[in-house]
């Protein structure tokens, strides 16, 4: 008997606990959702489904309002609304409840309604409104679950204007005792950080003391976000670099405690993620990938266990070590480990291998030679994913002498492919890779008939517009272009003649522009037939009006001569009857044009003039037109960023051939993402540096004028300076030679053992695969740059200066393409540090200090490493603010408003940091500098220099009216000469610009200067607003030389000060709806501090102090003259409370912004 | 990031879909629909994972999945995220739901929803990992389970109840535990074994 007890009893506590125990606990027929879920399994169709939910929501509404449910019956009923949410029906009068069970129940019910709520809202749900005070209430409670559950709520689903309201709170749980809510509290405030950068701006520095947490599991998280704020821009995090080589040693070499285990490796995800952050931070920067090698080779010697998670470190590994400054002896292990990768068994192993040579052939195209029977082997793979990797390495790899083979490759598999994302991919890499290296023009007319046909409506429109382009323009050769087009019409006409009901609109539309334009050029064809055809075209059923309408103007080119008026008059005749505007209006001009022989002649000249067209880009001829309409009352002129919206829409193929003036530049210098299936541009990412198409002056040398060569067989190669390479083309380096030679060697090693015959034929593949990228294009490591010439180089336009000038240009191009970071780069590292005092200060050397406060050190990870950045970090942070006022005081410009912003608001170019010091031709410039005398009396910077070149010095000073902001530009010619042609350009999408003066000018004498002014006005507030403008100028006629500069600017440019009374004030204030609250730094350093803080703010950005009363202030300012903002500000403690309000939405966090960056920089 | 995590079985019902993205409703249960298309159709010895392509909205997000017996498991994750590291997650994901729910089955996850978004929450929070340690997510659920019980009073009697009985002397016991009623549960226990 007792035994029997003791049996009972031990399996007492399973059977009456409810939540330990599997499935069969809730089964009971008592159990309405066990009942709900087995009555829906029991059903078969989805119908019956669909009635059963239907009802079983009706029982659960009802009950849920039921005054007499109680809550536990509550949390039943919102798990039955989940089960319906997630089959997909909706629960929506479930929501409110969910809200109130959040906000009543106990800690199960409140951990029910939470999770409900997280499930059914969203961030844009109005009733998340609600919930505000209960989270803010569970924030505060001493109960560590309900801290989680808020915490992950917030983090779930809080939108960006309820951040404030918790954002105190959530801040100071970064300090509570227990890690698991400091751990919450860093992922929470990193979410904060991905919706709303600027409101989290302030707690930087506990962000870098979460990454200092004795417990690693904090510490981890923290990871997360100084792994977005890296990415955003690497170069303020450098400091940290010796902290994460620091924990990353200690992770690897197994410091961390047991618990951070995984299958014995020590915490591997906080290794990928170390090893991420690393590789960004190494990017580009030789002195900190150098502290990094050590712990790279440490990681891939200790991930040498045969595990899953120890690969993903390998792979993260390898692509770090690809990714830094390269060092030779890493990056050949690295090259072993992704052997390792491809000839893996394991089919995910293999996958990512090749995800790897795809990433690394671009650095170094010998590795896919290693490698190339596996990738053979590949292509015959069985799983998809693996093909189509493969044949993304096979695109990378292309050249013009394995193109044909390649491309063959991946239409064969296109036909087989039934996924739309994939057949956009790849039409538009197999376009990009036609036009690029087609060996011949039949080839390349072939090759677009199947990609039309294969890509059908769902390509995007690029490739058919780009592919018409093409042909309109034309190459350098007459010949050849004819050729082409004849080819084009021939095989047109084929494909007519054919069935061509399923043929996709968009080709059926290439087909009959082609025919139109061009079908005059093939001899011996009667016209006739074509109309024929294309009338077939129009009668088919199945094609679009769009479609008809190209018909109809093909046909309307093609009308001429004898008989085919008749055929054409009678097809405008039956479209005098259709329903369709658009065709029955063609249908009357073609008639017209049929009847007037003259006039189509005029309007359509046979052979179609390409570039001759004049074209007055001023459209001066219309301005008595205009006048005139505006005397009469019409509207007067859009900007185009007005107009933007309705073009929008129309804009998708404009493909009139007639409208080719268009400046050569904008359809050649297209430097797109090549992961973007939409555009085909002549320029894949890879080439985004490559040569621009007038460069072609060396084209029976190698092209490397202007390809970045970064990477060489040997490792990093110096970069040069895009003036040098000229240089480079002429005498092949050194460099380029041995490397040159290497490669030959290692192609003649891979497979020389003789093989099956089956394996012969794999061979034969892979030397026509692989061709090219050994010996004859070894020059060019770099994979498929420019190591051919394109067969399809696009001419450069006519219209265009002479060919010196064209030299010119194209430099200044190759320029543009490098973004601005990029060129900052280069100026980092090609030239000595930037010395602008602006600039010193920020670069300031930063002293490492001893540690600072010691954090008790558990879980035996020491994180001195960090510790000791972080006191250094904040002592240099003392330093800068320090050094600021003296730098600011040294320099010698007018300085009307004392100008805190200015460094972040005017970032000046490399060339003219380059040009103080030497020359300080610039400083003296300066003081030659007057602003016009109008405007000398209004507040203003001081004057910045921008950029200068040989003879031109652009300088940039704002001037703050009160309804608008000036830029007011310098241009001062630095030499004796005489330059002409001076024209200024200022472009800033987010600005509503007016008024400029003096932009243009005929000619500059030596040694003078000329001013002009933009009025710019901001009716959104946007915290940074970077501008970006051109000078060309001409020394001697057809020396065209282009400067290109840019700058930001700030709200606080924008804000002028409000005066008001305070029962003025007090009106206003009620009458607005957007407000933000936080806290701010209070100064302390002299006097009252609300006063001196107020003071500070006003000098700064130009408020005005409306009132102060006792430890209470109202400060208020506005817009230019447009909206205003309030700001009321308490004294809180140590920090001041500030609470703004606006009409505007975004006002109010600007402003806040900016305030704590004044404060921060006092 | 990670985008969703979808679980569904061999025939595509759901069985727990949790976004930290906002979709609209109809698009998630295209969603879970298109990715259940995608990833069935797959054999077993190909490899882990899929290119998003257009389903979630962008050419950087990857699906990476694991099959166990009847049941789907998918995470869709963004670029940033490692693939292999997010299969390991998975295996950690179901083998402490495993450990919550001694054996877990397919039922288990049906009728503890709510449970199985508990354990996911201590892993996972706003798409970003949280903890990828299986006790220590043990532990975290374990201890709102104690909670649970302490606060809630009536679900908290009987074990309550029992620990008690657990605490007395044995011949004494049998007066406070209704027999009867244990021997039912029992046979219901048994049915369904």
């Amino acid at each position: 008997m007792s035994d029997v007890v003791e049996k009972t009893l031990t399996a007492l506590p399973s059977l009456l606990s409810l939540d330990s125990q599997p499935g069969a606990g809730k089964l009971s027929s008592t159990s309405k959702l066990g009942q709900f879920i087995r009555n829906i399994t029991e059903l078969t169709s989805k119908h019956e489904e669909e009635k059963l939910i239907k009802k079983e929501l009706a029982v659960i509404k009802d009950q849920v309002s039921s005054p007499y449910t109680t809550m536990r019956q509550m949390r039943e009923l919102m798990v039955r609304s989940m089960y319906c949410e997630m089959l997909g029906y909706e629960a929506s009068f479930a929501y409110i409840h969910a809200i109130k069970l959040a906000q009543q129940g106990t800690v199960l019910e409140k951990r029910a309604g939470y999770l409900a709520v997280s499930l059914f809202l969203n961030e844009n749900h109005e009733l998340l409104l609600l919930l505000v005070n209960t989270v803010l209430k569970d924030l505060q409670s001493t109960n560590i679950i309900e801290v989680c559950m808020a915490l992950t709520v917030v983090s779930q689903i809080f939108p960006k204007d309820m951040i404030p309201a918790v954002l105190p709170l959530v801040e100071e749980k970064l300090s509570h005792p227990k890690e698991i809510i400091r751990r919450k509290a860093v992922l929470a405030l990193y979410k904060f950080y991905l919706i709303a950068p600027n409101q989290v701006q302030h707690i930087h520095g506990k962000f870098r003391k979460a990454l200092c947490d004795k417990d690693p599991g904090v510490m981890t998280s923290s990871l997360h976000i100084y792994l977005q704020m890296i990415q955003e821009s690497p170069d303020s995090y450098k400091d940290l670099v010796g902290s994460f080589v620091t924990i990353l040693r200690q992770v690897v070499g197994g410091k961390l405690p047991l618990d951070f285990n995984y299958h014995s490796i020590p915490a591997p995800w906080l290794q990928m993620q170390l090893l991420r952050i690393l590789s960004l931070l190494g990017r580009e920067d030789q002195s900190t990938s150098e502290t990094m090698y050590d712990v790279l080779n440490e990681s891939l010697r200790r991930a040498e266990m045969n595990h899953n998670i120890t690969y993903a470190i390998l792979y993260e590994c390898v692509k770090a070590i690809y990714t830094i400054h390269p060092k030779a002896e890493l990056l050949e292990k690295a090259a072993k480990c992704i052997g390792n990768f491809v000839l893996s068994p394991k089919i995910n192993l293999k996958y990512l291998g090749l995800k790897a040579l795809t990433y690394v052939v671009q650095h170094d195209a010998s590795l896919a030679l290693q490698h190339q029977m596996t990738i053979i082997e590949c292509l015959d793979h069985s799983d998809l994913l693996i093909k189509r990797e493969t044949l993304e390495l096979l695109f990378r790899i292309t050249n013009a002498q394995n193109v044909t083979v390649i491309v063959e490759r991946i239409l064969s598999f296109l036909r087989l492919c039934n996924d739309d994302y994939t057949i956009i991919d790849l039409v538009g890499k197999v376009a990009e890779l036609a036009e690029k290296y087609a060996p011949d023009n039949e080839w390349f007319i072939q090759t677009m008939t199947v990609v039309f046909s294969l890509g059908g409506d769902l390509m995007p429109p690029d490739i058919p517009s780009s592919f018409l382009r093409l042909l309109a323009e034309g190459s350098q050769s007459e010949v050849d272009d004819r050729q082409l087009k004849v080819y084009a019409v021939n095989s047109y006409l084929s494909v007519l003649n054919d069935d061509c009901s399923h043929l996709p609109q968009r080709f059926l539309q290439v087909i009959s522009w082609v025919l139109g334009e061009y079908s005059y050029l093939r001899e011996g064809l009667d016209q006739e037939e074509v109309i024929l055809l294309l009338k077939k075209l129009l009668d088919q059923r199945g094609v679009s009006a769009e479609t008809r309408s190209w018909v109809l103007s093909a046909l309307t080119k093609l009308c001429r001569g004898s008989g085919r008026a008749e055929l054409a008059l009678a097809v405008a005749e039956s479209l005098s009857s259709t329903l369709d505007t658009v065709l029955r209006q063609q249908g009357h001009e073609l008639r017209h044009l049929i009847q007037d022989g003259s006039l189509h002649a005029r309007v359509l000249p046979q052979p179609a003039p390409a570039n001759s067209l004049e074209v007055d880009s001023s459209l001066s001829f219309l301005d008595g037109f205009v006048s005139d309409a505006l005397a009469a009352g019409a509207a007067p002129y859009k900007p185009p960023h007005q107009r933007q919206e309705e073009l929008g829409q129309q804009r998708a193929p404009t493909l009139e051939p007639y409208a080719l003036s268009l400046p050569m530049s904008l359809s050649s210098c297209t430097v797109t993402d090549r992961q973007s299936p939409s555009v085909l541009s002549m320029s894949s990412g890879l080439s985004a540096n490559s040569t621009e198409p007038s460069q072609r002056a060396g084209v029976a040398t190698l092209m490397l004028e202007g390809v970045k060569r970064v990477w060489g067989k040997e490792g990093y190669l110096p970069q040069r300076d895009t003036s040098e390479t000229p240089a480079t083309v002429e005498e092949p380096s050194d460099v380029v030679q041995s490397s040159h030679q290497q490669v030959v060697i290692d192609i003649s090693q891979p497979e020389p053992e003789p093989e099956p015959p089956q394996l012969d034929k794999k061979q034969q593949l892979a030397s026509s695969l692989f061709v090219g990228l050994g010996s004859q294009n070894s020059a060019c490591l770099l994979g498929k740059t420019e190591a051919t010439v394109p067969r399809f180089r696009r001419k450069p336009h006519l219209n265009d200066a002479s060919s010196s000038g064209t030299s010119e240009r194209s430099s200044d191009s190759s320029h543009s393409s490098h973004s601005t970071a990029d060129s900052f780069l280069y100026g980092g590292l090609l030239e000595e540090e930037p010395a602008t005092p602006i600039q010193s200060s920020r670069h300031a050397p930063q002293p490492i200090a001893a540690s600072g406060s010691c954090e008790a050190r558990q879980h035996g990870l020491t994180v001195n490493g960090v510790d000791e950045n972080r006191g250094g970090a904040v002592v240099c942070a003392k330093e800068e603010k320090r050094a600021h006022p003296t730098q600011l005081i040294e320099s010698d410009m007018v300085r009307v408003r004392p100008n805190a912003l200015a460094e972040g608001a005017v970032v000046p170019p490399q060339n003219c940091s380059r040009h103080l010091p030497s020359t300080s031709s610039c400083g003296s410039d300066s003081e030659v500098l007057k602003l016009p005398f109008e405007l000398q009396n209004l507040p203003h910077s001081d004057i910045i220099s921008l950029i200068s070149d040989s003879h031109l010095c652009i300088s940039c000073c704002r001037v703050f009216r009160e309804d608008a902001l000036l830029i007011v530009l310098f241009l001062s010619n630095s030499t004796e000469m005489v330059l002409c042609d001076v024209a200024l350009e200022l472009s800033c999408e987010e600005l509503q610009m007016g008024s400029l003066r003096g932009n243009v000018m005929e000619s500059m004498a030596g040694r003078t200067s000329s001013v002009c002014h933009y009025t710019v006005f901001m009716e959104r507030p946007h915290t940074h607003v970077p501008f970006t403008g051109t000078v060309s100028y001409q020394t001697q006629p057809g020396h065209k030389h282009t400067l290109h500069f840019s700058g930001k600017l700030t709200t606080a440019d924008f804000i002028r000060p409000l005066v008001l009374s305070t029962e003025e004030y007090g009106k206003l204030w009620l009458s607005f709806s957007h407000d933000v609250k936080q806290n701010l730094r209070l100064l302390t350093d002299a006097g009252d501090p609300l006063i001196a803080t107020l003071n500070v703010l006003k000098d700064c950005l130009q408020l005005h102090i409306v009132d102060i009363i006792g430890s209470e202030g109202i400060v208020a300012c506005r817009l230019l003259d447009g909206a205003p903002c309030l700001m009321h500000c308490r004294v809180h403690g140590a920090s001041l409370a500030v609470w703004l309000r606006s009409s505007l939405s975004s006002f109010p966090d600007c402003l806040l912004y900016h305030c704590q960056r004044a404060l921060q920089e006092h | 990031m990670i985008k969703a995590i979808l679980i569904f079985n061999n025939h595509g019902k759901p069985r727990l879909s949790k976004f930290y993205e906002h979709y609209n409703e109809d698009i998630e249960q295209q969603i879970i629909r298109e990715t259940f298309h995608l990833v069935s159709k797959r054999d077993e010895n190909v490899c882990n994972f899929l290119e998003g392509g257009l389903l979630i909205g962008g050419s950087d997000n990857k699906l990476i999945y694991r099959h166990y017996a009847t049941l789907y498991f998918v995470f869709c994750v963004d670029s940033a995220e490692s693939e292999l590291g997010i299969l390991d997650l998975i295996q950690v994901f179901v083998e402490t739901l495993d450990k919550c729910f001694e054996n877990v089955c397919e039922l288990d996850l049906i009728f503890h929803v709510d449970k199985v978004h508990h354990i996911l929450a201590e892993m996972v929070m706003g798409g970003m990992v949280l903890e990828t340690n299986m006790n220590e997510i043990i532990t975290q659920v374990d201890a709102q389970v104690k909670m649970e019980r302490s606060e809630a009073g009536i679900a908290g009697a009987p074990a309550r109840a029992v620990s008690a009985v657990k605490n007395m002397n044995l011949p004494e016991m049998p007066k406070n535990i209704n027999i009867g009623d244990i021997s039912i549960k029992v046979n219901l226990l048994l049915q369904r074994l």
